[in-house]
């Protein structure tokens, strides 16, 4: 997280911690692993009244930034969610109410409005089942048939496709990218829960067998989406990478914690010089995570030349130096670190699960590869 | 100029391009690149640090020598955001790259600190100027990590000081002007109470400088044998016996070198570092550019790179704000150490079969074998990382500090082995 907030995100990150704790105490989270949509809607519904989900609208839509730069402001709240392993579809919701802001038009008014109350909730089916796995691979169809538009593929896994009610489904027309609203009950559309990691993040397949929506249904043009099928990765990365560090964050202040108070051989844990080392990498991991989640914050919100690369890079560091950071908390607590009953498998759950979504650290790196080798040396 | 006391960067960058780019040689591609690769001959460094020196000068003629040095002392008292745009616009041109440290920092950054009035009138405008160039004779042959057990002695003789002993791991004291020496003056109180430092002339007699010969064939490293050298009081910076205060903001400019308002460090790197952007020329010239296990290690070495860069910038803002102890600067040297250390074993991964046998004709996978046998430097010079993180755990996280069996006990009652007994 950033070192300094200005006052009005400081006033976002106390009311969204305030909240979180109150509301999703770990006890609470433990008992949500039960629950179909793993949040219960009054509580999503009074965090979109905090701004959870209107930091990536534009005014004239409805929403708003705090600082002037909304993705970063997203991230305070991203980095709280990390800290508590919160619970809600704090990505998909945002990346879908910006799409609709971005391009949506007049078309899905009603929809965005609904998103920022927080009283509907919308995902984003990117991801499809293997062979067609790889980050960017889009193979779902969108046909165009009179004024109606036909889909027809397979999106997973889709986060909260249980409890939405719309879904931008990026696919591909004759003319190329393509996206479009569908309402979850339209015909043709089903709905299988995966079984997940996390304890309360709820992941689904979705089938589109021919599903029919009309050409309003369109978000922005017709096989001109491939730039904001970009902005929306850009996005869900930068979210997913703030929540992360939050929950790098919390694993590692607990950990540290754990090491002053267990004694063995009469000696705290954190008098050992093969712990303290080990404390030392991951403290220089856990601040260098910060540090280039916030530098890819500012430079997707300012869609500088430099985003692609560098929230790429905040995704492949993350991604391994994270779980490595996770394990290592988990392997210096001992056998308590692997129990249901301790906290830390909250954090890890959260972690990990955030490592394998929106392209792995190895896709990240291919990605980063693409853009380093047509980099000059400036001369 | 504006109009104001302080001219606004983004007009100062536009002079400093404009003078850079007519005044500067554009450095030839790939050069600076590797671990302390061996130089072509001694002629040919002493000609490269005359046109340091030289540029140096040139840069005090144009007014850019010393961007956020005290205007007082021949500096431009402008601020760091002015010098990091210098060392933006520099990249790619030839700059003094070997005066930057340990020259600009640590040693001119410890003698602002603690230097009298007149060291610093006698010695800053010589040094932005390329007339000095510094050493720092700190590390000794019989204490590495441990600085504070320093054997050099300094007695008292009337107005003067006598030093004896060795001083180590001085990056081309050969060709450098003057030293930072810290040297013991009492032996009866802990290691870190009987601390002096001393400024001195390194070409005097009393002084042999002997070069050191890397596994590689560089011979950028030296040992000073000090003998009998006579150094008068008014070269002492600091208070007798307090050298460790000194010594302890000296290390920590060491430390902070990469953030150094005072140093001009191109935006694309130091030199002796191994960049991304050459990796991407090593996979080239091996032929497996279009390998994707070639290009996962780029895309790990580009990633490192921009996360080095972001988390140095993340720890200068908060060690200038005060929301980072001072000792958060570790953190930077361990990770930089670490990861320089893992780009070194990309560019050995990336460079194949020529890694082991190859010959001046292989473009940039030529030399990566002998960067991977020197890759340890990076976690070794300027501190080792285990140092750091001992002080990361130690000052950053509040954990136990380490026994030691010289806490409290006079210097000359500290058990010493074979090999550090001076």
């Amino acid at each position: 997280m950033l070192l300094e907030l200005d006052p009005d995100q400081e006033v976002l990150r106390e009311a969204t911690a305030r909240y979180l704790t109150d509301r999703v105490p770990t006890e609470t989270i433990r008992r949500l692993r039960n629950d179909a949509s793993g949040f219960e809607a009054d509580y999503w519904r009074a965090g979109a009244e905090l701004g959870w989900t209107s930091l990536l609208v534009s005014e004239e839509n409805g929403g708003g930034s705090i600082s002037g730069a909304g993705l970063v402001d997203l991230t305070v709240a991203a980095h709280e969610f990390g800290l508590r392993a919160a619970p809600g579809p704090l990505v998909p919701t945002n990346v879908v109410a910006a799409a609709l802001s971005a391009v949506g038009g007049a078309a899905h008014e009603a929809v965005l409005a609904g998103l920022l109350e927080g009283t509907a909730i919308a995902s984003w089916c990117y991801g499809e089942p293997a062979p067609n796995d790889r980050l960017g691979t889009v193979e779902l169809t969108c046909r165009v048939e009179g004024d109606e538009i036909v889909l027809d593929g397979v999106k997973r896994p889709v986060e909260s496709a249980g409890v939405a009610q719309f879904l931008l489904v990026t696919g591909r027309s004759e003319a190329g990218l393509t996206q479009v609203l569908v309402p979850t009950d339209t015909p043709g559309l089903t709905v299988e829960p995966l079984r997940t990691v996390d304890l309360t993040r709820r992941f689904a397949t979705v089938r589109f067998d021919g599903v029919r929506v009309p050409a309003s249904a369109l978000v922005g043009e017709l096989g001109g989406a491939a730039e904001q099928v970009e902005r929306q990765l850009q996005l869900a990365l930068v979210i997913l990478c703030a929540e992360s560090v939050g929950s790098m964050q919390a694993a590692f202040d607990m950990t540290v914690q754990w090491a002053f108070e267990r004694y063995s051989f009469g000696r705290p844990l954190a008098s050992y010089q093969e712990l303290k080392h080990r404390f030392a990498d991951m403290k220089s991991w856990l601040e260098a995570a910060h540090a280039i989640s916030d530098t890819a914050a500012s430079a997707v919100d300012a869609e500088s030349p430099d985003a692609p690369e560098l929230v790429s890079a905040a995704k492949a560091f993350i991604g391994e130096y994270g779980t490595e950071l996770l394990q290592d908390c988990v392997q210096i607590h001992g056998g308590i670190g692997v129990t249901f009953e301790h906290d830390l498998h909250l954090f890890l759950r959260r972690v990990v699960l955030d490592r394998a979504l929106y392209g792995t650290p190895a896709e990240h790196r291919q990605r980063i590869a693409g853009v380093v080798e047509h980099l000059k040396e400036r001369a | 100029m504006s109009t104001g006391d302080i001219e606004d960067v983004e007009t100062f960058r536009q002079r400093a391009r404009d003078w850079i780019r007519g005044n500067l040689a554009p450095l030839p591609a790939g050069s600076g690149i590797g671990v302390m690769r061996a130089g072509e001959s001694d002629e040919a460094e002493l000609a490269a640090v005359a046109r340091q020196r030289e540029i140096q000068r040139m840069f005090y003629d144009a007014g850019f020598a010393g961007i956020a040095f005290p205007r007082e002392y021949g500096g431009q008292g402008l601020t760091a955001d002015h010098q990091k745009a210098f060392s933006e616009e520099i990249s790619g041109y030839e700059y003094p790259a070997d005066i930057q440290a340990p020259t600009f920092s640590p040693c001119a950054a410890v003698l602002l600190d603690f230097g009298t009035e007149e060291q610093k009138r006698q010695h800053i405008p010589a040094i932005l100027k390329g007339e000095e160039l510094w050493m720092q004779f700190l590390s000794e042959p019989s204490a590495g990590s441990d600085v504070a057990a320093a054997l050099t002695s300094a007695v008292r003789d009337g107005d003067d000081w006598i030093l004896n002993g060795s001083k180590i791991w001085t990056t081309g004291a050969w060709w450098s002007d003057w030293g930072l020496v810290l040297a013991r003056t009492n032996w009866d109180v802990p290691k870190h109470r009987g601390l002096t430092v001393f400024i001195l002339p390194i070409h005097q007699p009393g002084i042999e400088v002997h070069r050191i010969e890397m596994l590689n064939g560089n011979k950028e490293f030296c040992q000073e044998f000090l003998t009998d050298v006579r150094v008068p009081d008014t070269d002492r910076i600091g208070e007798v016996d307090d050298g460790w205060t000194v010594g302890t903001r000296w290390m920590f400019h060491e430390r902070m070198l990469h953030n150094s308002p005072l140093v001009t460090i191109p935006a694309d790197g130091a030199r002796g570092t191994i960049r991304a952007t050459h990796l991407v020329e090593i996979a080239r010239d091996a032929g497996r550019l279009e390998d994707p296990l070639a290009r996962d290690l780029i895309g790990e070495g580009r990633m490192l790179d921009l996360v080095t860069h972001a988390l140095q910038g993340r720890l200068s803002r908060g060690l200038r704000s005060g929301r980072m102890p001072d000792q958060s600067a570790a953190i930077g040297r361990l990770f930089t150490g670490v990861t320089a250390a893992r780009t070194t074993t990309l560019s050995f991964n990336l460079a194949g079969g020529a890694s082991a046998a190859w010959t001046d004709d292989d473009g940039a996978t030529a030399e990566c074998g002998n960067d991977f046998l020197l890759r340890q430097v990076s976690c070794i010079g300027g501190g080792t990382t285990e140092m750091a993180r001992n002080v990361v755990s130690e000052r950053v996280l509040g954990m136990p500090r380490e026994p030691a069996k010289d806490r409290g006990v006079a210097f000359r009652d500290v058990p010493r082995g074979a090999s550090n007994r001076g």
